[in-house]
């Protein structure tokens, strides 16, 4: 990291990804910005509204109920999934062939189309054909997600749980590989204690994966479409409608340009704002970790 | 077993270094805990294969059986829901589409990702650090926030509906994500190769070919791996940019349900149809996946 | 281009961004920046105070436009004295 030379004409190397990266982000960008500022009926009809648009979705009642799902949501099952993914990996297996396997079969659900994510727990959790919703009813517990917000809830983050753990606890896994044997040995000859040695081992070492995991969770979570659009539509009533749906529903149902405009440009600032949060603390740890490794 | 001959090296391992305690207390200290992980485990892993051994039971069954009676597994297994939609090219195309924007994407990306990683891996250059995070922050933006022109932009220089659009389009957060896990595996090369070839007089296009991606396979691979599932996972885009030829499995399936209902056993058959390409590249990159999880920095 | 639906304020708008990029890039080869602390808690080049005083500028425009009263151009002034601040002190 620290011996990198200056080098201007490495922008040439850069260039080809940033015309691409630039065709599908910047463009559309800039589009979204100059939809956001008028009311665009058509190609020849459009009004200049200035920041009327952004009034008006900044005080939103649906979109702000939205908003506050969404981070509800987000935070819920980052508490769940970041414990959960370390419990995993902890018992993971570290090498033979129960390692490959554990290891194929953990990221399954990481590879299954979104869409297809809610169709097997929309499939799952009816009580007529699912085993869980049947099961459940036979038990003689009242489960409907169409009806009952509350079970609609429960299962967007069981699923969430079961689609996205992996991710973290693979991650870790990652993390707690690179600790070299000798500290195990070494915690052994002092006695310590299991949680001494998750405490002061493989914690320290996992606190670099787990930033990137938390940052992956939080960015994934808080767009989420797919799978609760074909789990729950969104249902009963608007209970689990969050922002990106919010925002497709205006854009591609009712066709709305500049209120959607307004909407991604709000969303896309708030977006900016966590990932430079996050990409300034882990900037600054690697530099820690530099400075002490005394290069 | 090899659990077995595993414990006894791990005990003769303790023995050495604690003559106090007795190897058998040890050993049987030891295996208890083994065992409750492995039962942990074990819970957690069927817990997670439930809902896609429910998808195959499904899948296996016809319509009226699924309906029928609740069955923990099929009782007259039958092939028809797979056989439907092979032999439906409406359904199967379904399947060649994603395959193709997703290996299109696969090059493309590749293609001007490896050099870009190169460069922020090895030079400074003015504005690397807030290019960079410019890129990750595509990433982490919802692709819907810049969907509302999608459709504008493809359709005014005519690529609406080719497999090539989504493949650009997915571009938008593949490239940043294999820059930033390429970035990390090329950093652990040391920087003394760079030096020595072109010394030896290697140009460096011919070194960055010869030398240099070979040393990073493994990290190609598990780089292919995640522009595979991200690529492949994705509805969004792929949806608002193809309209028939060029539509993805994933749009497909939502024929499934009409007026009379849906049809559960063909969902549930092209549901896991979906799942096991993603099972098959993952088996490719199996020894090498855990380190591009740490995106290449352990 | 007419599918962009471009209007004079936003047009200005990105023309000032993209002045401002090209005018931090002569800057930055005339007399390279160095990083330093100010108030910030995290040391910082001059591209990231300008990247942070951005940002908040646009979270100061969405503050006034949607939840007061005022006219836009308070917050434009104060975005631009907050810009100073940063770029002088940050």
């Amino acid at each position: 990291m620290n011996n990198k030379v200056q080098n201007n004409r490495a922008w040439l190397l850069v260039l080809p990804m940033l015309v691409l990266v630039a065709f599908s982000a910047i463009i559309p960008l800039m589009t979204v910005v100059n939809y956001s500022v008028q009311d665009v009926l058509g190609p020849n009809a459009r009004f200049f509204t200035g920041t009327e648009w952004f009034t008006t979705m900044l005080n939103d009642p649906n979109l702000q109920a939205a908003f506050g799902r969404q981070v509800l949501f987000s935070l819920t099952i980052l508490a769940i999934q970041i414990p959960l993914g370390i419990g995993i990996a902890l018992l993971m297996p570290k090498k033979g062939w129960q390692a490959s396997a554990v290891l194929i079969l953990i990221t399954m659900p990481l590879l299954v189309p979104w869409n297809v994510v809610g169709s097997i727990w929309q499939i799952f959790t009816r009580g007529d054909i699912g085993l869980m919703g049947w099961s459940l009813g036979e038990i003689g517990i009242n489960y409907n997600i169409t009806r009952n917000a509350g079970d609609a809830w429960f299962t967007i983050i069981l699923m969430d749980v079961w689609h996205w753990t992996p991710l973290v606890a693979m991650l870790c896994y990652s993390g707690l590989r690179s600790i070299p044997e000798a500290y195990y040995q070494a915690a052994r000859i002092d006695r310590a204690s299991k949680w001494a040695v998750f405490r002061y081992i493989q914690l320290p070492k996992l606190i670099n994966v787990l930033v990137i995991a938390v940052l992956l969770r939080f960015m994934h979570s808080f767009m989420i479409y797919a799978e609760p659009f074909v789990l729950t539509g969104g249902g009963p009533g608007s209970s689990t409608t969050f922002l990106t749906q919010s925002l497709a529903t205006m854009a591609i149902g009712q066709q709305d340009l500049g209120p959607s405009a307004a909407f991604s440009i709000i969303y896309f600032l708030v977006i900016l704002l966590v990932s430079w949060i996050f990409y300034t603390t882990i900037m600054h740890m690697q530099k820690d970790k530099n400075s002490q490794g005394g290069a | 077993m090899t659990y077995h001959i595993e414990k006894t090296q791990q005990g003769e391992k303790y023995n050495t270094i604690f003559s106090s305690i007795t190897s058998a207390e040890r050993r049987k200290r030891t295996s208890r805990s083994r065992l409750k992980k492995r039962i942990l485990l074990g819970t957690y892993i069927v817990l997670l294969m439930l809902p896609i051994y429910w998808l195959l039971n499904m899948s296996l069954q016809t319509n009226s059986e699924i309906l029928g009676s609740m069955t923990l597994w099929p009782q007259n297994v039958t092939l028809d829901n797979y056989i439907g939609i092979f032999s439906n090219p409406s359904w199967y195309m379904g399947y060649v589409n994603s395959i193709m924007y997703v290996a299109m994407n696969m090059v493309i990306t590749m293609l001007v990702a490896l050099p870009a990683a190169y460069a922020f891996s090895r030079y400074k250059f003015i504005g690397d650090k807030h290019l960079f995070f410019w890129l990750l922050t595509n990433l982490m933006a919802p692709p819907a926030v810049f969907l509302l022109p999608y459709f504008q932009l493809y359709y005014s220089v005519g690529l609406f509906d080719t497999h090539i659009a989504v493949a650009l389009a997915h571009c938008l957060f593949n490239i940043p994500l294999a820059i930033w896990i390429l970035e990390g595996f090329m950093s652990s090369v040391p920087k003394e190769i760079d030096e020595t070839a072109y010394i030896d007089g290697y140009s460096f296009p011919k070194f960055f070919i010869k030398i240099f991606i070979p040393m990073i396979s493994s990290g190609i691979g598990v780089v292919l791996f995640f522009l595979f599932m991200f690529s492949w996972v994705e509805l969004l885009l792929a949806r608002t940019l193809t309209a028939t030829d060029a539509q993805p499995i994933g749009m497909i399936m939502t024929r499934t349900s009409t007026a009379s209902g849906i049809d559960w056993g063909t969902l549930a058959a092209a549901g896991m149809l979906t799942i096991i390409p993603g099972v098959l590249v993952v088996y490719f990159v199996r020894n090498h996946i855990a380190k591009g999880f740490a995106l290449g920095r352990t | 281009m007419s599918w962009m639906v471009w209007t004079l304020p936003t047009a200005i708008f990105f023309s000032s961004i993209a002045a401002m990029l090209a005018g931090m890039t002569v800057w930055e080869l005339r007399s390279p920046s160095i990083e330093r602390k100010g108030f910030l808690p995290i040391s910082t080049t001059r591209g990231d105070r300008l990247f942070i005083s951005l940002l908040s500028a646009a979270f100061i425009h969405l503050g006034v436009v949607g939840f007061t009263a005022f006219p836009i151009l308070l917050a434009s002034a104060i975005s631009v004295i907050w810009l100073f601040i940063m770029m002088r002190w940050g």
